[in-house]
């Protein structure tokens, strides 16, 4: 990315966080959640990029935010950068376990055990006490070394912290997706047998790639757990994971801003279709993934392509 | 001189199915060799052994004096050894510039980098060269899966080129290409070979090509090698003419063509 665009994103991140001084409340949270959530499915479209789709990113998105809320609890601590650092480090453990195994995996057999994974976690957390089982426990409202800047309504350190990390992690990805290791993945996707015959080790960089995913998932848990105040199992159960598919589909894996762009509209969306219709509102948000899948196949990333082209022509 | 490629008592079995036996072959710098051989010989399972994609059940395979047997294909390949393959293995989906700019990226180090872009004006300037080496600098900007035949073998020896060998092994570089573009494929692929001095071995069905470009020929029947020897004179041998090609060859134009 060159300094230009980069100034941009800088500007633009700025803007989106003094922003959350006019926004409502509701807003403003909704974005906190929509990008956490889009982190996720960033990590997967990593994945995705290579052929695989993980049913299963849930298990991080879930550990991340049990290892804050569990931390916070033990060191009575409200430290969001050592909280946000002990989410990593729990999802670097976990996925370079998980990975030797789920590395050697394709297709439905990497989908359908990322799942087993998710759910092992989720049947301990609901078995665990002391964890509150199927309820879960409150965490608490995080801080910068004691500052916790309020706006009517709530905290805001969550809101100004996730755009921090979108754009930190966004550019890092862009930069990533275009190197050597980013561009094996598709590689990988189009033709394992060329890559090996190149002098790669196909494992290996699905393994990075696994765990790559997996950080990014469970920062996004840590910044759910933190803003919501709330964690329980359901962050690991296979539906979970299955929202996030279905992110990566509406905002297609084109680009890293794809995910960012397929979250917000999703919880936008899921909003509104909860007010026009409480008890129907998961038929709203299906229609739309069907219209998504017929008419742009390639997510809603596509729109852009489609109109540059119009430009040009 | 010790050889650059050599296998001992070599077998392969599938079962009850015998693919390949008492495969006992030198290879040594500079040569070029054909191999010749019905369906099902043996030619690919010899490929696919030596570059340690399926290990043999028994023998002994030495690079460069040193075993490969236990080896993965990219160790194999690390250490000199590459291959073309008889379909094109190519990334589809990826522009033929970025079927090369990975493959150079890949050849540099197997450690990727994460952060450095895999575009880089020198990357760029030697996928350049590379296609116009191989003549295919036209294709550059299309995609792999609309280009022709012809163009994606090519692409695919380029591939396998990209790391200067010392032994390139070619499963039928010559397959699916037009009759009229098999000599011009091949002056291409072999003047690239010559620059680099790299020995060749190719499986080819085509006699006029295997008499044209190689030294020296191995005819393959049944899972084992009938005959390996200068390329004239397993062309006569009276076996490799009844079991291996069919039919009696007109060698006064072979000896002509072997000698172009």
């Amino acid at each position: 990315m060159n300094s230009k665009k980069t100034i941009y994103l800088a500007v633009a991140a700025l803007l989106l966080m003094l922003g959350g001084f006019i926004l409502p409340y509701w807003f403003s949270f909704l974005i906190t959640i929509a990008l956490a959530k889009g982190l996720v499915v960033l990590g997967l479209v990593i994945l995705m990029r290579a052929g695989l789709v993980s049913f299963g990113q849930g298990l991080y998105y879930c550990a991340g935010a049990y290892a804050v809320g569990a931390c916070a609890d033990y060191f009575q601590t409200d430290n969001i950068l050592l909280l946000l650092a002990v989410a990593i480090v729990a999802a670097v453990i976990i996925s370079s376990l998980v990975g030797l195994l789920l590395s050697r995996y394709r297709d439905i057999f990497f989908a359908m055990f990322s799942m087993a994974f998710s759910m092992i976690l989720y049947g301990i957390l609901v078995k665990s006490a002391n964890f509150g089982s199927s309820d879960g426990f409150n965490v608490v409202a995080p801080s910068l070394f004691g500052w916790a800047p309020q706006v009517e309504g709530g905290g805001i350190l969550g809101y100004w912290s996730v755009i921090i990390i979108v754009s930190l992690a966004g550019l890092l990805m862009w930069k990533y997706l275009k190197s050597p290791m980013g561009m094996a993945g598709e590689a990988i996707r189009e033709n394992e047998i060329r890559v090996e015959y190149l002098g790669v080790s196909v494992q290996k960089i699905i393994y990075f790639k696994y765990i790559i995913a997996a950080v990014l998932a469970s920062v996004g848990g840590a910044i759910t757990a933190m803003s919501v105040g709330h964690i329980d199992p359901e962050m690991a159960y296979w539906t979970t994971s299955g929202e996030f598919v279905f992110i990566a589909l509406m905002g297609g894996t084109a680009h890293v801003a794809a995910p960012f762009i397929g979250a917000i509209i999703f919880e936008l969306m899921r909003t509104f279709a909860f007010q026009i219709s409480p008890y129907t509102w998961q038929m709203i948000l299906g229609i739309a993934l069907l219209a998504i899948i017929i008419f742009l196949p390639n997510g809603l990333w596509s729109l852009k392509n489609k109109f540059m082209k119009g430009k040009n022509a | 001189m010790s050889a650059l490629l050599e296998t001992r008592d070599l077998v392969k079995s599938f079962g009850a199915v015998t693919a390949a036996a008492d495969i006992n072959v030198k290879i040594n710098a500079g040569e070029i060799v054909g191999v010749i051989g019905s369906n099902g010989a043996g030619k690919t399972t010899f490929i696919n052994m030596v570059t340690g994609y399926m290990p043999p059940t028994s023998g002994e395979i030495l690079f460069d004096g040193k075993s490969v047997i236990g080896k993965k294909p990219r160790q194999v390949m690390r250490a000199g050894m590459c291959r073309s393959f008889q379909v094109a293995q190519l990334f589809p989906e990826l522009t033929v510039l970025e079927n090369v700019l990975i493959a150079i990226g890949m050849a540099e180090s197997s450690t990727l980098s994460f952060f450095s872009p895999i575009h880089t004006p020198a990357r760029e300037k030697q996928a350049k060269d590379i296609l116009e080496e191989y003549v295919i600098a036209q294709y550059m900007d299309e995609i792999v899966s609309t280009i022709p035949q012809g163009v994606r073998k090519l692409l695919d020896i380029a591939l396998a080129m990209i790391s200067n060998p010392k032994v390139l092994l070619l499963d039928e570089p010559t397959s699916g290409v037009a009759i009229d573009d098999k000599f011009d494929l091949m002056n291409t692929v072999m003047a690239a070979v010559k620059k680099s001095g790299a020995a060749v071995l190719f499986v080819e069905h085509d006699m006029d090509v295997i008499a044209r470009y190689s030294t020296r020929v191995m005819a393959f029947y049944d899972g084992r090698v009938l005959a390996d020897g200068p390329t004239l004179d397993v062309m006569r041998d009276e076996n490799v003419q009844k079991l291996v090609i069919g039919h009696h060859l007109d060698m006064d134009e072979l000896e002509e063509a072997s000698n172009a």
